[in-house]
């Protein structure tokens, strides 16, 4: 199936240097840990900014069910992703089997950051990969898994 | 893991190239009303780029006439769906995707709390302190004997016990209040911080049930002494509070632990899991 959407923003773009990133936002539902003055201002200020972008409803609720739809959040290049911390967020999509390139992935911190700073980090022209670095391979189990959700 | 790996619903927002105008507005409402409800959303704007698409089904809203609607399609399971989104306000919208999320049968959240460890496996030791501690079975390990959540919707909400055991700081719980277990990062006096710890021998049947039998032998004694239900209950309460205060566990999970002997079958067979996937590890078979 052809990507309407991506094909349609990637093409259309006249601001290569501010989209080059794709942005995932975090509504993290379930909980009141992020303020909710704080989810409503970056969200209503990414849809006010005429910027495409990807939103899901709690990338805890979707790990924890190894939703396959976390794969194609992977995918696609470099993201910013608007959640929590940045080990929480690493270790959350590994542990789904779908693993962040460390290189071109950013969490911003919407618990410790303010709409502002958070919608600043989002829109900036550079990525800033910021994933805690590995030391140590992941579980047997999670190689065999990722094979298999990449090739279903 | 007994929930749906089944995925969510993905709806796609188009906007068009002009100027939002009073029919097509209210993009964050839309957006907000849908996450609310558990759909994943894509805002489609000519700026930017967003993922790309996989084969799940697909809802997609825009400025379409009626033969593009009635276009669509569906192949191999997959359905794709065009509706004009001008005259949709926030509420019809979500209809729309209920509708749509019912016909494709994909993931209809909501009925369990997302609370469950992760594994920061740039800290873990593979010591089993956790697998030998939890009673819930949401551990276990995986081909290589290493250790792994595996049973993640048996985990208590918002018990974060498992995580104050561990010894380097390892387990998270991203929704917990504070850090490092909600995923911040790990100071060394986190480690060493005695609140960090606590002694798992008092959650294995021990301490737990020492406790609250001598607490209810005494309560019993009053009351029947004194034919005061109140105080005795007021005893347990007093107990628990403190369980929970000293090591951050909710009282709702200590009132659903098992009996003290099935805690201790549990005890034994997790420790006996541990201890084999250790041995296991330290001799591995040719």
């Amino acid at each position: 199936m052809k990507d309407k959407d991506s094909e349609t923003a990637s093409s259309n773009t006249g601001e290569q240097e501010t989209a080059s990133e794709r942005i995932l936002y975090c509504h993290c539902n379930y909980a009141q840990i992020i303020a909710p003055e704080v989810k409503q201002s970056v969200l209503k200020k990414l849809c006010a900014s005429g910027r495409a972008f990807d939103a899901v409803a709690d990338l805890c609720e979707m790990a924890a069910r190894k939703d396959p739809a976390l794969l194609r959040l992977t995918q696609g290049g470099g993201v910013k992703i608007a959640a929590c911390f940045p080990r929480a967020v690493k270790w959350l999509f590994s542990g789904a089997n779908v693993p962040l390139d460390r290189d071109h992935t950013e969490v911003v911190n919407m618990r410790e950051n303010q709409a502002d700073q958070v919608l600043e980090r989002l829109l900036a022209a550079d990525l800033q990969p910021n994933l805690p670095v590995d030391n140590q391979p992941p579980p047997a189990s999670e190689q065999a898994g990722n094979t298999a959700n990449r090739t279903s | 893991m007994s929930l749906t790996t089944s995925t969510t619903l993905r709806v796609v927002i188009m906007e068009p190239a002009t100027a939002p105008t009073a029919e097509n507005s209210q993009p964050f409402e839309k957006m907000q009303a849908l996450l609310e409800r558990g759909f994943a959303v894509t805002r489609a704007t000519p700026r930017g780029k967003t993922a790309p698409t996989d084969r799940s089904s697909l809802l997609v809203l825009g400025h379409f006439s009626e033969t593009e609607v009635a276009q669509g399609m569906e192949t191999e399971g997959t359905e794709v769906r065009f509706r004009d989104s001008r005259t949709l306000d926030p509420d019809s919208t979500v209809a729309l995707a209920e509708e749509m999320r019912e016909a494709t049968a994909t993931f209809k959240h909501g009925a369990w709390k997302p609370w469950f460890p992760v594994i920061d496996y740039d800290r873990c030791t593979n010591c089993m302190q956790c697998l030998s501690f939890c009673l819930f079975g949401v551990y276990g390990v995986d081909d290589g004997d290493r250790i792994q959540v595996q049973n993640n919707d048996q985990c208590k909400t918002n018990c974060p016990a498992c995580s104050r055991v561990c010894p380097e700081a390892a387990i998270m719980f991203p929704k917990y209040k504070t850090g490092p277990i909600n995923g911040d990062q790990v100071a060394n006096k986190d480690l060493q911080r005695e609140k960090m710890k606590i002694d798992i021998s008092a959650l294995l049947g021990g301490d737990v049930y020492d406790l609250l039998r001598t607490r209810s032998e005494k309560a019993k004694s009053r009351f029947s002494k004194e034919r005061n239900p109140d105080k005795a209950l007021n005893e347990r309460v007093k107990c628990l509070n403190k369980l929970a205060n000293s090591g951050d566990i909710p009282p709702e999970v200590l009132m659903s632990l098992p009996s003290a002997d099935e805690i201790q079958r549990r005890a034994v067979e997790a420790k006996a899991k541990a201890d084999a996937a250790l041995e296991k590890s330290r001799n591995p078979s040719p």
